[in-house]
């Protein structure tokens, strides 16, 4: 009787186990990569439920980690700042391949039909270029500059539309354009751009290549529809003025948030935010902040700019109202908030706090705390719909 | 002649300053609190490791490991914590830390930083 019990209750529990593999189908567009930078880990969450699914360990050095996902959204490439890159799989959780491509990295690409990811080096200077599916080699481009062939260390690469990347050379003072069209990257090099280029964006609609200066005032754009009229110098009042302001965490340009006619920018060492019009680039106001502000992110429906701050003022989140352009609230998620992540259509965000070990999960509308998720020093928070956004 | 004497006496100059540096160091930690040590740790390995990678690898800013460090002067390196480096990235941190506070970060990375 008693065996008979048991090759009952196990046939059940085959059952069941056999209808869970099945009901556990799932898509990914609701899931998502929590980088825990301290511990080399990350914690893949989704955001329906807003739950931590699992983690994955033995990333390496992660300080200032970034993500991109390949564009059926299952694959995330992890890019760490000892020059490793990591394929994740993010529905079974598993390591598909980790390399190590260089000595020091910050960041990276994928391309346009997503066969490509690109990585930006700071040891040895310049990008290399993987197939997406295997990490094999495609392309390696040395950021060499100068009569002594140096090599620069390479910030703000992104992709853009025709199968190209756009990256900023911060020691060698020029932006390159390199076309991988035809299969082999053909470069078309920007030189004398303005001092110590230390990031870059692409405007969402893939246009515009912008990259901020350090050494000197002002911004450079580079149009993308038309590549041969070179770069253009903007908002020459951006940046730390006559007297230099100290800088106490390197804003970033990736988050910078535009709406239909502005865009809303970190200025360089100061606490302000600047209003600029998009269809000009004519600064139009400066919104006084709480601190040095790193991350400027839209709202997707463009209606609140949400902003945080570089040390030692970084406890702290303001959120401006874009059409009264005043702050309308003031959140305090905890120490050291280092990045912000809107849901693909912003009714949350997603806010990591590295010292207090936490993200909190707010309610755009009402700004409650709808939940807390523990997390080893988290920082950057990357949501699978970035695969769909040129330059993300 | 001279110019032998003259680096005798910086030597010994430099000595005296190391020897001082050391004193003030130690005596430093003991004024700082478990507590705001544990805080300065925190801010050397995340904050500095921004820029300098979490093992003082580099970064935008130059590697800080024990072995780029041991043919730099110590004073060296606690004055550009303290007032920055003009013409890079590097901010004055004196306005926001102690000298006292300085000098425990500098020993930290002369000692070697872990995580």
């Amino acid at each position: 009787m008693m065996a008979f019990i048991k090759v009952v209750l196990l046939t059940t529990f085959a059952a069941v186990m056999v209808g869970c593999s099945s009901t556990n189908l799932r898509g990914t567009g609701d899931l998502g990569v929590v980088i825990e930078r301290a511990s080399g880990s990350v914690q893949i969450v989704e955001t329906t439920n807003r739950t931590v699914l699992s983690r994955v360990t033995g990333l390496g050095d992660l300080s200032h980690a970034s993500v991109v996902y390949s564009r059926d959204e299952r694959y995330a490439y992890i890019f760490g700042r000892d020059g490793g890159l990591t394929k994740i799989d993010i529905l079974t959780s598993k390591i598909v391949k980790r390399i190590i491509q260089s000595g020091n990295s910050i960041g990276g690409a994928i391309s346009q039909n997503g066969k490509q990811v690109a990585v930006s080096n700071y040891q040895p200077g310049g990008v290399k270029i993987f197939d997406s599916n295997t990490l094999e080699l495609v392309a390696d481009i040395p950021a060499t500059y100068g009569s002594a062939n140096k090599q620069s260390k390479v910030v703000g690469l992104v992709d853009a539309p025709g199968q190209r990347f756009v990256f900023s050379l911060y020691d060698a003072d020029e932006i390159w354009l390199a076309d991988l069209s035809s299969g082999k990257p053909v470069i078309t090099k920007y030189k004398n751009i303005g001092r110590q280029p230390y990031d870059g964006l692409i405007t969402p609609d893939g246009r515009y290549y912008i990259a901020g200066l350090f050494g000197e005032d002002g911004l450079v754009v580079l149009d993308l529809w038309h590549p041969k009229k070179g770069v253009k110098r903007i908002l020459d009042n951006y940046g730390r003025g006559s007297k230099k302001m100290p800088v106490y965490k390197m804003p970033h340009l990736e988050g910078w948030a535009m709406t239909e006619d502005y865009a809303f920018l970190p200025a360089v060492g100061r606490n302000t935010v600047l209003v600029v019009n998009r269809h000009n680039w004519k600064h139009l106001m400066s919104i006084p902040v709480h601190g040095q502000p790193v991350f400027v992110m839209a709202r997707p429906d463009g209606r609140q700019v949400w902003v945080n701050f570089a040390y030692p003022r970084n406890d702290t989140v303001q959120v401006i109202d874009t059409e009264k352009m005043e702050i309308i609230k003031v959140l305090k998620p905890g120490k050291a908030v280092l990045h912000m992540e809107f849901t693909p259509r912003g009714e949350q965000v997603w806010v990591s706090a590295r010292d207090a070990g936490k993200i909190t999960v707010y309610d755009t509308e009402n700004f409650n705390s709808i939940t807390t998720l523990p997390m080893n020093k988290p920082s950057g928070i990357f949501f699978t719909h970035r695969a769909h956004r040129i330059g993300l | 002649m001279a110019s032998y004497q003259h680096n005798n006496l910086l030597v010994t100059l430099l000595f005296l300053v190391m020897m001082l540096t050391t004193f003030s160091a130690a005596t430093a930690a003991g004024n700082i609190s478990g507590q705001r040590q544990a805080e300065l740790h925190n801010l050397l390995i995340q904050d500095c490791g921004s820029c300098h990678g979490m093992t003082m690898k580099g970064g935008l800013g130059p590697a800080l490991t024990v072995d780029v460090l041991k043919n730099k002067p110590r004073k060296m390196i606690e004055v550009t914590i303290s007032l920055g480096r003009p013409g890079t990235p590097m901010p004055p941190w004196n306005k926001i830390l102690s000298k006292e506070e300085i000098r425990w970060i500098v020993d930290a990375l002369y000692s070697g930083v872990s995580l």
